[in-house]
């Protein structure tokens, strides 16, 4: 088929593409132009004004913002440590060691995402008042930490699998010690696998609202939490941005997904 | 467990070929003597604690308190909460399950582009383009449709702007089919994304062979294709389900009406009441509606495997 030669095919092509680009970008062009809408009301197709002045109000230093933003940060990067550092053991154990109902225990990293969890948050919220843990980081993290294992676990899990046994065995039969082996050759080689299961923990931290809402409001505020009251609160500007800070690393990561999960490790996830 | 355990070099020290003495068991210094899986149990172990501590106890704590009256047990919570809310328990089944059809047809015809397409630019086009929305947050997604959506949204205003509607004709979309709208956008990518790769996988020689005997696309995405990837597209199907049925901010966001979501109505018992036995019972009722789902699906996955 020659280049020049028109494809009538196109003009369905071009029609369902275009609907779908639609419906994809129209929501979050809408968002962009929010963020950045001085004035804007019905019926006007686009905002009468442009600005960046509720951006200054938004990073104002002493502002709920910045409060929420650095809470955010904070909480996520102690979810990813606290997520690894119990994922690494059992992700490396699931992979190489023996154990009895390997399945099972597989499967009860999924029950926090396979069960409604609103009602376990309602009472995880309850539980956390008696003990002082409510409306302070270390009980959000818990929360976060517990939703995100399965992420942590699953992809550790994977990317120990894929990491080839004569690699190992070949360091310890000239001579290395075992857990030398594991730090020199195991850890380096699932190191990429274990950083997309990371990013994995990082994003459900950051974009968790449900938990947060119930364990850590209003003493704890995060930014999905500030997008919500602004967004209640009806100040669209501020709920916009907020939503673009989130929207950053999210796409950003789809974006590169695959070069940190290869298809070797993301084959196994889950066996 | 995957891949092979023994080196394929004949010369290879015979003690590592072992399965009895793994590496880590001389390492750790777990002796044989020991039971072989102590060391494996030592390492779940942790992760297994978090999830039983901050997850399984509030859940059993949630399915006694819906059955907690005072000091005693009962079902009055349950009387209470079906008085109250037997609507919104329809109205949230009928838009999960709603969403949950759409999500699959339009994840059946993602992934059946992706693998018959035979345009290449267009399906790289469309490669790029479904997955957009696969990492952006709920809360997000609540945000950006309730400002899209709304009657005096982005999308009424490029309607009316492009003379397909005029402004009397406008409505907006808040409500109900708001969510749907909300629950399809979301979901979507993830069960295209799990549905493609499994489609990707499937045998080609049985799809060449049915188009070679002149069977129409669609009839191999419906007849030979679909079947292979039923199991893929149910587990999408059921997460998508139970995701749907736990999010909160999306009725919050976009649906702050009667009828609602059970979500909605949980928040709403223990914020405004801090009646924790309504919100507990109403929470085992999504507990139960989810069960029903996957239980459906299992019985169907052991018979087809018989």
């Amino acid at each position: 088929m020659s280049l020049l030669k028109f494809d009538p095919w196109w003009l369905l092509r071009g029609a369902v593409l275009g609907l779908l680009a639609f419906a994809i970008f129209g929501p979050i062009a809408n968002l962009l132009l929010w963020a950045v809408a001085e004035r804007w009301y019905f019926p006007h197709m686009l905002p009468l004004e442009y600005g960046f002045s509720f951006w200054a109000r938004v990073f104002a230093p002493r502002g709920n913002a910045m409060v929420s933003l650095l809470n955010s940060v904070m909480i996520a990067v102690l979810t990813v440590g606290m997520a690894l550092l119990v994922a690494i053991p059992a992700g490396y154990a699931l992979a190489r060691c023996k154990l009895p109902l390997r399945g099972l225990i597989l499967i009860a990293f999924l029950i926090p995402q396979a069960f409604p969890n609103l009602p376990v948050y309602v009472n995880i919220a309850q539980l956390f008042y008696q003990v002082g843990l409510n409306g302070t980081v270390p009980g959000v993290v818990i929360v976060h930490v517990t939703h995100g294992l399965v992420y942590a676990v699953w992809i550790a899990t994977a990317a120990f699998s894929a990491v080839d046994r004569e690699l190992e065995e070949a360091a310890r039969s000239i001579g290395a010690s075992g857990l030398r082996a594991f730090a020199d050759i195991t850890l380096p080689l699932a190191a990429p696998g274990l950083m997309a299961s990371a990013v994995f923990v990082f994003l459900e931290s950051l974009d968790e609202f449900t938990g947060t809402y119930f364990v850590g409001a209003p003493d704890v505020s995060t930014l999905p939490l500030l997008l919500y009251t602004a967004g209640a609160g009806g100040n669209y500007q501020v709920a916009s941005i907020t939503a673009l800070l989130l929207l950053i690393p999210s796409i950003g990561f789809m974006l590169v997904v695959e070069r940190f999960l290869k298809a070797d490790v993301l084959s196994r996830v889950g066996r | 467990m995957p891949g092979s355990p023994f080196p394929r070099d004949p010369f290879f020290p015979k003690i590592f070929l072992s399965h009895d003495l793994l590496p880590h068991d001389l390492l750790l210094g777990s002796s044989p003597v020991m039971p072989r899986y102590s060391l494996g149990l030592a390492l779940v172990l942790p992760a297994l604690t978090i999830i039983v501590l901050f997850f399984i106890v509030p859940l059993t704590a949630s399915v006694i308190g819906a059955f907690r009256i005072g000091d005693g047990f009962g079902i009055g919570n349950f009387e209470k909460a079906f008085s109250l809310y037997t609507a919104d328990i329809i109205f949230s089944l009928a838009v999960v399950a709603l969403s949950t059809l759409l999500i699959g047809l339009f994840s059946i015809a993602i992934g059946g582009y992706l693998v018959l397409g035979e345009n290449p630019r267009a399906v790289a086009i469309l490669r790029w383009l479904y997955r957009w929305p696969l990492f952006i947050p709920f809360i997000v997604v609540g945000q950006i449709l309730r400002t899209f959506l709304a009657k005096n949204g982005l999308m009424n205003n490029i309607l009316v702007g492009a003379g397909i509607l005029t402004p009397l004709q406008t409505t907006g979309l808040l409500d109900w089919r708001g969510i749907v709208i909300a629950f399809v956008w979301k979901q979507t990518p993830f069960v295209a994304l799990l549905v493609s790769g499994a489609m990707a996988s499937i045998d080609r020689g049985t799809i060449e062979a049915a188009r070679n005997l002149g069977a129409s696309r669609f009839r191999i995405l419906w007849e030979i294709i679909v079947p292979q990837v039923r199991g893929t597209l149910s587990v999408g199907l059921i997460l998508s389900f139970v995701t749907m049925m736990s999010v909160l901010s999306v009725p919050l966001m976009i649906n702050a009406q009667s009828p609602t979501m059970i979500t909605a109505d949980i928040a709403f018992r223990i914020n405004s009441y801090g009646d924790y036995g309504v919100a507990n019972a109403l929470g085992f009722i999504s507990l139960i509606l989810t069960s029903c789902v996957a239980w459906i699906y299992m019985r169907q996955a052991v018979k087809e495997r018989m």
